[in-house]
C-alpha cells in the first residue's frame, strides 16, 4: 500500500502542512511549542502564577502577623528590642544590592552576553549566601540566649549571659556550608586540571558563594563581639533595654489585673494591653508567641534564599556554557522574578519584626 | 484509496503505534512526559483510594446498622471515619476529574501536543504518589482520628494518632494539585490553536480554567496552615494552641479558607463534564454558552468568599456570620444558571439515552437537590439546628458523590473510547448506572431525614428511633458498592475485549475527537481543523473509518473573471 501512488485527497494537505512545521523548530524549543515566543511566553505566566502562590503562601503567615500584633501589641514592641536592627537594615542592603545585580544578569543574557550574565549571576549568589550567614549569627546568638519559639521560650532578663564570641549553634550552621566549600574547591581543581573549564568554574563560583555565607558569618561575629565589648563598657545597655521590656510587661501585668477591678489606673501605653485575651500567661510566653511568629516568616524567608541558591546556580551554570541568546533567554528572566519576589518578602518582613514602634 | 487509508489512520481506530504503544516496559510509564499516561496513571491512584475509601465507608455503614455497638470499639470508628474522609477529599475526589479527564482531554481540546510544563506535571504526579505513601504510613501506623479537617487544639495537643503523618501528606498532595492548576491556566492561556478564541473554547476548559485559578490561589493557604499545625505540634508554637497565647479558631478561618473553594475545585471540572457530554449526547449546541462558562468564573471568585458559613456556631461574631450568611446565598445564582441552561440544552434535544447521557441526568438530579440544600445550610437561622447533623452529611454527599463521582463515571464513559480505543457495552453500563442512582439515593436521601430529626454526625452509637434510617442507608451504601465496582469492571472489561472505536464514535465537534482513537504519540498526525466546539454539522459520519470525520471547509476559490470596471 505503500508503494502505491498517493492521490492527494483534501486529509494529505493536512498531513503535509504539519510536516513542514516540524522542520522549522529550533534546538531550545521543546517539541509541544510551535514557537520561541509561545514557550517563553508560557513560562512567563507560569512563573507569574508560581509567584503567586509564593505571595499566598506567606500570606497565611502574614495574616497571623497581623492578628498576634493586633491583639497583642506591647509583646510586639518589647520583643523586638532583641533583634539586631543593624545587622537586620545590613542583611536588607545585601538584598537590594543582590536584585540590582540580578537584573543586570537578566539585561546581559537578553543581549546574549553570557559572560556578564555570569558574573552578575554570581554575585547575586554570593550576596543570597552573606545573608544567610549573618542571618545564621543572628539565630544563633538568640538560641544562645534562649529567645526560642513558643514553649521553648526561656529567656531570663535577670540572668548574666556569659558572652560567647562564637557560639556552638553556629558552628552547627556552619558545617554544611563548610562541608560544600571544601568539596566544591576540590572538584573546581580538578576540573580546571583536567581541561573541563565550564564544570570547574561552575565549582569555583559555588565555593566562591560559600565564602560568601562565611564573610557574612564573620560580619555578624564581629559586630556581635563589638556589641558585647560596648555593653561591658556602658553598663550593658542590651541588658538593661531587655530588662526594661520585661519591667513593662510586668507592669502590664498588674494593669490587667487592675482593669477587672472597677478603679482605673493611669495607663500609659496599657490601652492596648486590654484587648489582649482573658487566658493570663507568664510573661515569657507572650514573647515566645512573637518569636514563633519572627522563626516561621524569617525561617521559611531563609528557605526560600537556599532554594534561590539553588536556582541560581542553575542559571549560573547554563550562563557559563553559554546557553543564553537574544532569542532564548527565558530562564534568566523567571529565576530573576523570583530572585525579586524573595528580596521583596524580606522588605516587608525588615520593618515588620525589626522596625516596630 | 489512498485517501480512504489516510482518512483511518487520522480519525479511525489505531491499530498500533498509538501512545499506549510508543514505548514499553514499567520505566518509560514512571519517567513518561506524555500527558496521556500520566492521566492513565492518575487513574489507577485516585480509582484505588476510591475503592480504598469505599470499603471504609461499608465498614462505618455496617457498623452503623445496630444503634449499639457492634464490631468497632469507638475509637477505631472515629479512625475510621476520619480516613474514609481524608482519603476521599485529598486522594479522590481533589484530583479525581482534572487529573485524569483533564490531564487527557485538555491538551487535545486544544490541539497541542502536550500541557505547557510536561516535566511539571510529572512531578505533580509523583507528588500524588508520595502523598499517598503518607496516608499509607498513617494506615500503617497508629492511624488518624481528628477528622479530614484536623482541628485544633484537638489535632495539636490531645489526639495520640499519627497527625504529622497525614497532614505532611495532605501538605504534598497541596502541591500536586497547585502543579497541575498552574499548568493547566498556562496551557489554555498560551497554546490555544489559531481561531479558537476565548469563547469558542469547549465548556470542560472553562471549568477546569476556574478549576485551575482556585488551585494556585486557594492551595498555598492550606499549606501553610498544615505547616503551621505541623509547628505547632511538634515545637508548641503557641499559634493556634490556646495553652501558649494561640488562637484556635484562626485554625478553622485559614483552613476554610482553603477547603471551601476546594468544594468548587471538586465540582466546577465535573459541571465542565457535564456540559461536554450533554452537549454531545443530546446533539444540539449547548444554550447559554457564555452564562456556564462565565457562571464557572463567577462561582470560583465568589467561592473565595463565604468560608465563613463553617463557622456558625464556631464563635464568630453574629455580624460576621450574617454577612457570610448573604454571600453564601450568591452562590446559589451562579449554579442555577448552570442547571438551567442544562435543561434548556435538553429540552427538543435529539437525546441519546446512553451510559454517559445517564450519569448526567443524575449528575442534575443528585446535583439540584445537593445545592437546595446547601441554602437549608447558609441560612443561618435553619443551620443552627442542622449544623453537624447528617442533614450535614447528606448534603455534601449529595455534592459530592452525587455530582462529582457520578461526573467522573460518566466522563470515564464517555472519554473511554479515547483513552483505550475500546466501547463498553452499552446494557452493561447502564445497569450498574441505575445500581448507582438508585443506590446513592437509597444511602444519602434517609440521611436529610434523620438529620433533621437531630441525629449528630460521627457519632458511633444512637437512639433507637433512627435505626430504620440507618439501616436503609446501609442497604443503600452496599448498593451503591456494587453500581461503582461493576461500573469499574465494565470499564476494564471493554479495555481489553471492547469492540473497537473508532476516532469518533460520538460525532462530537470537539478536538478531542479528530486523532484516533487511542491517540498517537503526539495526539495529531495533521493540523486540527477549528470549529465551533457544539457545531455538530462540523462532523459527518463516514462509512470505512465506522465514525465521524470532520469537514474540511469549503475553500471560496478567487473569482477569475473581471471586475467590470476597474479602479484606477
Amino acid at each position: 500500500m505503500a508503494t502505491t501512488k498517493v492521490e492527494r485527497g483534501e486529509y494529505s494537505a493536512l498531513v503535509d502542512l504539519e510536516h513542514n512545521h516540524e522542520h522549522e523548530h529550533a534546538p531550545f524549543i521543546a517539541h509541544h511549542f510551535y514557537t520561541a515566543e509561545q514557550q517563553f511566553d508560557s513560562g512567563k505566566l507560569g512563573i507569574w502564577l508560581f509567584l503567586v502562590t509564593e505571595v499566598l503562601f506567606f500570606g497565611g503567615l502574614f495574616v497571623a502577623y497581623i492578628i498576634y500584633r493586633y491583639n497583642r501589641p506591647e509583646v510586639f514592641v518589647d520583643a523586638h528590642h532583641h533583634l539586631d536592627t543593624l545587622l537586620g537594615g545590613l542583611n536588607t542592603i545585601v538584598l537590594l544590592f543582590s536584585s540590582l545585580t540580578m537584573a543586570w544578569g537578566v539585561r546581559a543574557a537578553q543581549l546574549g552576553d553570557n559572560k556578564t550574565t555570569a558574573i552578575s549571576v554570581l554575585i547575586t549568589m554570593v550576596c543570597a549566601a552573606l545573608f544567610l550567614g549573618v542571618k545564621a549569627v543572628e539565630y544563633s546568638h538568640k538560641w544562645d540566649l534562649g529567645l526560642l519559639p513558643g514553649d521553648m521560650f526561656s529567656y531570663d532578663p535577670h540572668a548574666h549571659h556569659e558572652h560567647h564570641l562564637i557560639s556552638n549553634y553556629l558552628l552547627l550552621l556552619c558545617i554544611p556550608f563548610a562541608v560544600i566549600l571544601v568539596a566544591t574547591l576540590v572538584a573546581s581543581v580538578l576540573h580546571l586540571n583536567t581541561g573541563k573549564s565550564v564544570i570547574g568554574r561552575f565549582y569555583g563560583g559555588i565555593a566562591i558563594t560559600m565564602l560568601g555565607f562565611f564573610g557574612g558569618v564573620l560580619v555578624g561575629v564581629l559586630w556581635m563581639a563589638g556589641a558585647a565589648t560596648d555593653e561591658s563598657h556602658s553598663s550593658d545597655a542590651h541588658a538593661a533595654v531587655a530588662t526594661d521590656a520585661t519591667a513593662r510587661l510586668v507592669s502590664f501585668e498588674v494593669d490587667d489585673a487592675a482593669a477587672k477591678t472597677p478603679a482605673t489606673t493611669e495607663a500609659s501605653a496599657t490601652d492596648a494591653a486590654a484587648t489582649t485575651p482573658a487566658v493570663e500567661l507568664p510573661v515569657d510566653k507572650k514573647l515566645g508567641v512573637f518569636f514563633s511568629i519572627y522563626y516561621c516568616m524569617t525561617g521559611l524567608h531563609a528557605v526560600h534564599i537556599i532554594g534561590g541558591i539553588i536556582a541560581l546556580s542553575w542559571i549560573f551554570y547554563r550562563s557559563l556554557a553559554a546557553h543564553w541568546r537574544s532569542d532564548y533567554f527565558g530562564p534568566v528572566d523567571y529565576v530573576g522574578l523570583y530572585w525579586h519576589l524573595v528580596d521583596l518578602i524580606w522588605i516587608y518582613l525588615f520593618p515588620l519584626m525589626y522596625l516596630i514602634r | 484509496m489512498a485517501t480512504v487509508t489516510q482518512k483511518q489512520q487520522l480519525f479511525g481506530h489505531a491499530p498500533s503505534n498509538h501512545y499506549l504503544d510508543a514505548s514499553h516496559g514499567v520505566m518509560s510509564w514512571i519517567f513518561t512526559l506524555d500527558h496521556k499516561r500520566i492521566a492513565i496513571m492518575y487513574m489507577y491512584g485516585v480509582i484505588a483510594s476510591l475503592f480504598l475509601a469505599g470499603i471504609f465507608a461499608l465498614v462505618l455503614r455496617t457498623e452503623l446498622y445496630t444503634t449499639k455497638q457492634w464490631f468497632l470499639t469507638s475509637a477505631q470508628y472515629n479512625q475510621m471515619f476520619t480516613l474514609h474522609g481524608a482519603v476521599m477529599v485529598f486522594l479522590f475526589i481533589i484530583p479525581s476529574v482534572p487529573a485524569i479527564i483533564g490531564n487527557f482531554v485538555l491538551p487535545m481540546m486544544l490541539g497541542a501536543k502536550d500541557v505547557a510544563f510536561p516535566r511539571l506535571n510529572l512531578a505533580s504526579l509523583w507528588l500524588y504518589w508520595l502523598g499517598g505513601i503518607f496516608f499509607i504510613v498513617v494506615l500503617a501506623t497508629t492511624q488518624l482520628d481528628t477528622g479530614w479537617t484536623f482541628y485544633t487544639p484537638y489535632s495539636t495537643s490531645k489526639s495520640n494518632t499519627n497527625v504529622i503523618a497525614a497532614t505532611m501528606g495532605a501538605f504534598i498532595l497541596g502541591f500536586s494539585s497547585i502543579f497541575t492548576g498552574l499548568n493547566f491556566i498556562v496551557t489554555i492561556n498560551t497554546m490555544r490553536p489559531k481561531g479558537m478564541t476565548w469563547f469558542r473554547m469547549p465548556l470542560l476548559l472553562w471549568g477546569l480554567y476556574s478549576t485551575s485559578i482556585i488551585q494556585v490561589l486557594a492551595t498555598p493557604v492550606l499549606g501553610i496552615t498544615l505547616l503551621l499545625l505541623i509547628v505547632e505540634r511538634t515545637l508548641k508554637l503557641g499559634i493556634f494552641d490556646p495553652n501558649y497565647g494561640g488562637d484556635p479558631l484562626l485554625y478553622q478561618h485559614f483552613f476554610w479558607f482553603y477547603s471551601h473553594p476546594a468544594v468548587y475545585i471538586m465540582i466546577l471540572p465535573a459541571m465542565g463534564v457535564v456540559s461536554e457530554m450533554l452537549a454531545v449526547h443530546c446533539r444540539k449546541e449547548v444554550f447559554g454558552y457564555k452564562f456556564i462558562a462565565m457562571s464557572s468564573v463567577a462561582i470560583a471568585l465568589i467561592g473565595f468568599l463565604v468560608w465563613g458559613h463553617h463557622l456558625f456556631t464556631s464563635g464568630q461574631s453574629d455580624l460576621t456570620s450574617l454577612v457570610f450568611s448573604a454571600i453564601t446565598f450568591s452562590v446559589a445564582v451562579p449554579s442555577a444558571v448552570k442547571v438551567f441552561n442544562w435543561l434548556c440544552t435538553m429540552y427538543r434535544g435529539d437525546i441519546n439515552l446512553s451510559t454517559p447521557m445517564l450519569y448526567v441526568m443524575s449528575f442534575i438530579f443528585l446535583f439540584g437537590i445537593g445545592g437546595m440544600t446547601g441554602l437549608w445550610l447558609g441560612a443561618l437561622s435553619t443551620d443552627i439546628p442542622l449544623h453537624d447533623t447528617y442533614f450535614v452529611v447528606a448534603h455534601f454527599h449529595y455534592v459530592m458523590v452525587g455530582g462529582t463521582m457520578t461526573a467522573l463515571l460518566g466522563g470515564l464513559f464517555h472519554w473511554w473510547p479515547k483513552f483505550s480505543g475500546r466501547m463498553y457495552n452499552e446494557p452493561l453500563g447502564k445497569l450498574f448506572c441505575f445500581f448507582v442512582f438508585v443506590g446513592f439515593n437509597l444511602t444519602f436521601f434517609p440521611q436529610f431525614i434523620m438529620g433533621s430529626l437531630g441525629m449528630p454526625r460521627r457519632y458511633h452509637e444512637y437512639a433507637e428511633i433512627y435505626q430504620i434510617y440507618h439501616q436503609a442507608s446501609t442497604w443503600g451504601a452496599f448498593t451503591l458498592g456494587i453500581g461503582i465496582f461493576g461500573a469499574v469492571m465494565v470499564l476494564v472489561y471493554a479495555w481489553f475485549f471492547g469492540r473497537k472505536a473508532s476516532g469518533n464514535p460520538w460525532g462530537a465537534a470537539t478536538l478531542e475527537w479528530q486523532c484516533s482513537s487511542p491517540p498517537s504519540f503526539h495526539n495529531f498526525e495533521h493540523r486540527v481543523i477549528v470549529s465551533e466546539p457544539y457545531d455538530f454539522s462540523s462532523v459527518v459520519y463516514d462509512e470505512s473509518v465506522d465514525g465521524y470525520v470532520p469537514v474540511i471547509p469549503k475553500r471560496e476559490a478567487t473569482p477569475n473573471q473581471q471586475p467590470a470596471t476597474v479602479p484606477h
